[in-house]
């Protein structure tokens, strides 16, 4: 699988290092000091300007969120004899105790363990690249990528409530409304994710070599 | 930070095109031509750097305009329907997109959201992917902006959401089915199918290696 891997003259060091910026879009590098790459027209920073505050605002701004989003109610049921509503965590039991176990267990974790986690890893991230051993770059870079890869799932409960709640009218029998929640948890959704990618990942790498990073170090 | 100072240490020419920095770790690596079929590594982080695929372009080409018809299916065909005690309720992915905004004026923002997430921006991801790609799969030159198209359709990959709304629907379909009987309509299926192409093109697309396409036909 690693055919055609990397070998040359410039080997062991980083762009950074070289004088040079490479465009995370293209991979095309520019001197230093270029704003914009020369091929695909990005905005080019050899490290994401003010990295730490933008994460650290964008999580900040998430946690608030997600705290009326549990408070809620995400969806309101009506049927004929009682009007039910429910919060993402009640919701969630109700399909574990009386539905579907598997299902149940899927809304579980996207909109529970998916998010609680979210926070800690980013956290996680940014407290630990303060002061990192040589070598502890790996597994904080993994974790980084999971909570890229792993975060816009958590949508999945807002979808859930909007199908529902378009779908099921039947008169007077039974109707569903989405609740307060819905918009709380999508904008706690949409907040994590910015703080996921206002994360920049070189500073993982920097901050387990440092000698690697500043050229005029 | 100021990345001006560091003017003077840096070569003055551009460098060549074979010099690629990690996106993800920042280690330089002097990649030339990699096979296709195979992948270079960064050998810090091992992020894939380059995973070349023969006729890339043309698959890529292929599998979005297909999705992109599937969507306009999707779009204009009933949805789901749901019948229980002789009333019957039906809904169309518009509808869902909406529900938020007719329940209550104060969650109007969460339907233009939602409506962004699952139609909007794959439409418009697929848009800029045809339009940059197209000519290459026919071995024409580069239109005008193809650049800033396949920038913005790349940009533009974790907010287009519609995977993420199928299994949405999936779960919400557990939920209903204990309360009445459901039907599909031939939208959700052209929802599952444009989810399958997107899924296929996305695996094949590989970011860096199509630029350097783009390179060789501008």
């Amino acid at each position: 699988m690693n055919a055609g891997a990397a070998h040359g003259t410039v080997a062991g060091r980083t762009a950074r290092s070289a004088g040079l910026v490479g465009c995370l879009h293209c991979g095309l590098l520019a001197p230093m000091g270029e704003t914009d790459c020369l091929r695909c027209g990005a905005r080019l920073e050899s490290r994401f300007r003010n990295s730490r505050q933008r994460v650290w605002a964008w999580w900040l701004a998430g946690l608030i969120v997600y705290v009326p989003a549990n408070l809620y109610p995400m969806m309101i049921t009506d049927t004929l004899l009682a009007t039910y509503s429910s919060t993402i965590i009640g919701g969630a039991m109700d399909l574990v105790t009386h539905g579907d176990v598997f299902v149940g267990l899927i809304v579980l974790i996207a909109s529970v363990m998916i998010p609680v986690g979210k926070f800690l890893a980013i956290a996680w991230v940014m407290i630990a690249t303060r002061k990192l051993r040589p070598g502890g770059a790996h597994r904080l870079h993994r974790m980084y990528e999971v909570v890229e890869f792993i975060g816009r799932w958590s949508m999945i409960d807002v979808f859930v409530v909007a199908i529902l709640a378009a779908l099921v009218h039947l008169g007077s029998v039974a109707g569903i409304f989405p609740g307060l929640a819905a918009i709380c948890f999508g904008a706690s959704v949409i907040f994590t994710m910015l703080a996921a990618l206002s994360l920049d990942p070189r500073m993982i790498w920097d901050a387990a070599d440092p000698n690697a990073q500043d050229p005029s170090a | 930070m100021n990345d001006r100072s560091s003017d003077a240490i840096g070569p003055q020419a551009a460098p060549s095109h074979d010099l690629i920095a990690c996106p993800q770790c920042d280690w330089l690596h002097d990649v030339g031509d990699v096979p296709t079929g195979t992948r270079a590594r960064c050998v810090r982080c091992r992020t894939v750097l380059l995973a070349p695929r023969r006729g890339a372009a043309a698959t890529i080409v292929a599998l979005a305009t297909g999705a992109l018809i599937l969507m306009v299916v999707a779009v204009s065909f009933p949805f789901l329907d749901i019948a229980a005690g002789g009333l019957r309720s039906s809904a169309s992915v518009m509808d869902a997109a909406l529900s938020f905004a007719l329940a209550s004026g104060r969650m109007a923002p969460l339907s233009v959201i939602v409506l962004a997430l699952i139609v909007v921006l794959p439409v418009a991801r697929l848009c800029g992917l045809i339009y940059a790609l197209g000519p290459l799969a026919l071995g024409r030159r580069a239109r005008p902006y193809a650049a800033q198209a396949f920038r913005i359709s790349m940009r533009l990959r974790p907010w287009a959401m519609a995977e993420i709304f199928i299994i949405g629907v999936a779960v919400a379909l557990v939920k209903v089915s204990s309360l009445a009987a459901v039907g599909f309509g031939p939208a959700f299926w052209a929802f599952v199918g444009l989810v399958i192409l997107v899924a296929a093109k996305d695996t094949i697309l590989c970011e860096r290696s199509l630029w350097r396409a783009l390179d060789r036909a501008a």
